[in-house]
């Protein structure tokens, strides 16, 4: 090993001291009305389960699956265009606009969304604030600048010669995409979808302001436990649960792409 | 078609940035869009505001602290995972960027917990060794870049005409790693001033970071001071993403061309 290595290293250490710490929390016995735990249990993974959560937890699957589906709609057209342009000045106008909202930070995009949402700029013809339908808005946009970035990546290693031949052959348009684009962008389409599925399942800022307290996932219920009644035990369960999940799901996209490599 | 998509989406895309713009100048603590008339009584209000004004001067302090501390750490780990002679390189880049996998509430619930038993719970220390580790990974990827296309026969030149292995990283290789440097820098310095899930469980009042404050005020007032703000905050960042492309050209950077 590399002395190199050692500062990175001891920045690491804190940062699992921190997890070890949530870890071994979660296996605590909460005592109401104390911020001292008592001793081993399991009793919060057993309430993970509970009836009053179990509705978060199905929300969580939910939101992040549609989620997962219209931002793989919603980047496609835009990760296209932003691979294929043959003008700098459109690549750097896309990029700048895809990025932006990567670059403003959660409470600015979210609060953004507050105001969109709320019936300032039009008067919906359905409640959207504090609603699924709303969260499920700002997750979409949320989820965009990335996804638009992996499938632009995905797409930009295509060789458009493959296109050039299929339509050459007599393709239609949409049979070249469908027949030839699609299916070579599918290492992207996984890998995005499985990253902003991930992502999505401990995403916090988002269903916090524009679910209002009545959208409930599972980064809510840490926050509502963890910093609301001092349930800190409980609280770290629920966290154990979305890294759990998060790196499940994140061990399968590095499996993927280790196979496709070999 | 294709272009007509294109134009919605990447509509849809600033929307919000434009509303909040839009809404910062109303001169009403109602919202109405569009706005009835201007003024800056938001923007006075945000440099006013006392807790915004602490907030700030948090930011500043962690932000400083944990880039400072990341940059030569994550910068040394780059050096290392290239030249170092590591046994199974993978699992070591793997585990120097982890902290970008880790859901902020279990990250943020941890670091609160090891605090309170350290007894370090009203202490800047914390958020900033939570900083550190969260920005590291941005460090390591940007500099590992820069490392990666470094010939490493320059240093070998500059060592065989009798400079010391110090003044062959001073006066070679670190000039060369500059546009990783500075890619990394730009990408910490951007993560923490934005960094707010885990920040919100490990501060408060006294020690609480922007996005933190901005979180309460947004959850207590409904007024545009946090549209203000956020344009301030809006504009910032165009400034350095537009400056970013065109000294660093994003397009390579991203899609890896």
């Amino acid at each position: 090993m590399s002395v190199r290595l050692l500062p990175a290293l001891a920045v690491l250490g804190v940062f699992a001291a921190a997890l070890a710490a949530l870890f071994r929390w979660s296996l605590l016995e909460f005592v109401p009305g104390s911020l001292q735990p008592g001793g081993l249990t399991l009793a919060n993974f057993r309430a993970v389960l509970a009836p009053q959560y179990l509705g978060a937890i199905r929300d969580t699957v939910v939101l992040s699956a549609l989620t997962t589906v219209l931002t793989l709609l919603c980047a496609y057209p835009v990760a296209y265009a932003l691979a294929r342009t043959p003008s700098r000045r459109v690549r750097s106008l896309i990029l700048v606009l895809t990025l932006a909202p990567f670059f403003t930070g959660a409470i600015v995009r979210t609060y953004a969304w507050v105001l969109v949402l709320g019936n300032t700029v039009v008067t919906w013809p359905v409640p959207m604030l504090f609603t699924e339908r709303g969260v499920l808005v700002g997750l979409v946009h949320f989820s965009m600048p990335t996804m638009i970035l992996i499938l632009a990546a995905a797409l930009s290693h295509i060789d458009p010669a493959y296109e050039r031949a299929a339509a050459s052959l007599g393709a239609s348009p949409a049979r070249v995409f469908r027949r030839v684009t699609l299916p070579l962008s599918m290492p992207g389409i996984v890998s995005g979808g499985l990253i902003v599925f991930a992502w999505t399942l401990s995403a916090f800022p988002t269903p916090e302001l524009l679910g209002g307290g009545r959208v409930k996932m599972i980064a809510n219920v840490v926050k509502d436990l963890g910093l609301d009644s001092f349930n800190w035990p409980g609280a770290a369960a629920f966290a154990m649960l979305a890294l759990a999940l998060t790196l499940a799901l994140l061990t399968l996209v590095g499996r993927l792409g280790s196979e496709r490599a070999a | 078609m294709l272009r007509l998509a294109v134009v919605l989406l990447l509509a849809f895309m600033t929307l919000p940035t434009v509303v909040v713009v839009a809404v910062s100048f109303n001169p009403t603590a109602i919202l109405s869009f569009p706005p009835a008339g201007l003024s800056l009584r938001w923007y006075e209000n945000v440099l006013t505001y006392p807790q915004f004004q602490r907030a700030a001067v948090n930011s500043v302090l962690v932000t400083g602290m944990a880039v400072a501390l990341a940059l030569p750490a994550g910068t040394l780990a780059a050096l290392a995972l290239e030249r170092g002679r590591l046994r199974g390189r993978h699992v070591w880049a793997a585990l120097l960027l982890s902290p970008l996998v880790v859901p902020g509430v279990a990250a943020g619930l941890g670091f609160l917990i090891l605090a309170a038993a350290l007894g370090l719970l009203r202490s800047r220390a914390v958020l900033v060794a939570a900083h550190v580790a969260l920005v590291l990974p941005f460090v390591v990827r940007s500099v590992w870049v820069s490392v990666r296309n470094l010939d490493p026969a320059l240093e070998r030149a500059a060592a065989s005409l009798g400079a010391t292995p110090w003044r062959a990283f001073r006066r070679v290789t670190l000039p060369l790693l500059r546009p990783g440097l500075f890619a990394g820098l730009l990408f910490a310095v951007v993560v923490s001033l934005n960094e707010f899930v885990v920040s919100l469980f490990i501060s408060n009042r006294v020690t609480e970071i922007l996005p933190v404050a901005m979180f309460t005020y947004v959850v207590n007032y409904t007024d545009p001071t946090i549209a203000a703000l956020s344009s301030l905050f809006i504009a910032a960042t165009f400034v350095v993403v537009w400056l970013a492309d065109r000294y660093l050209d994003l397009g390579r950077v991203f899609l890896q061309r």
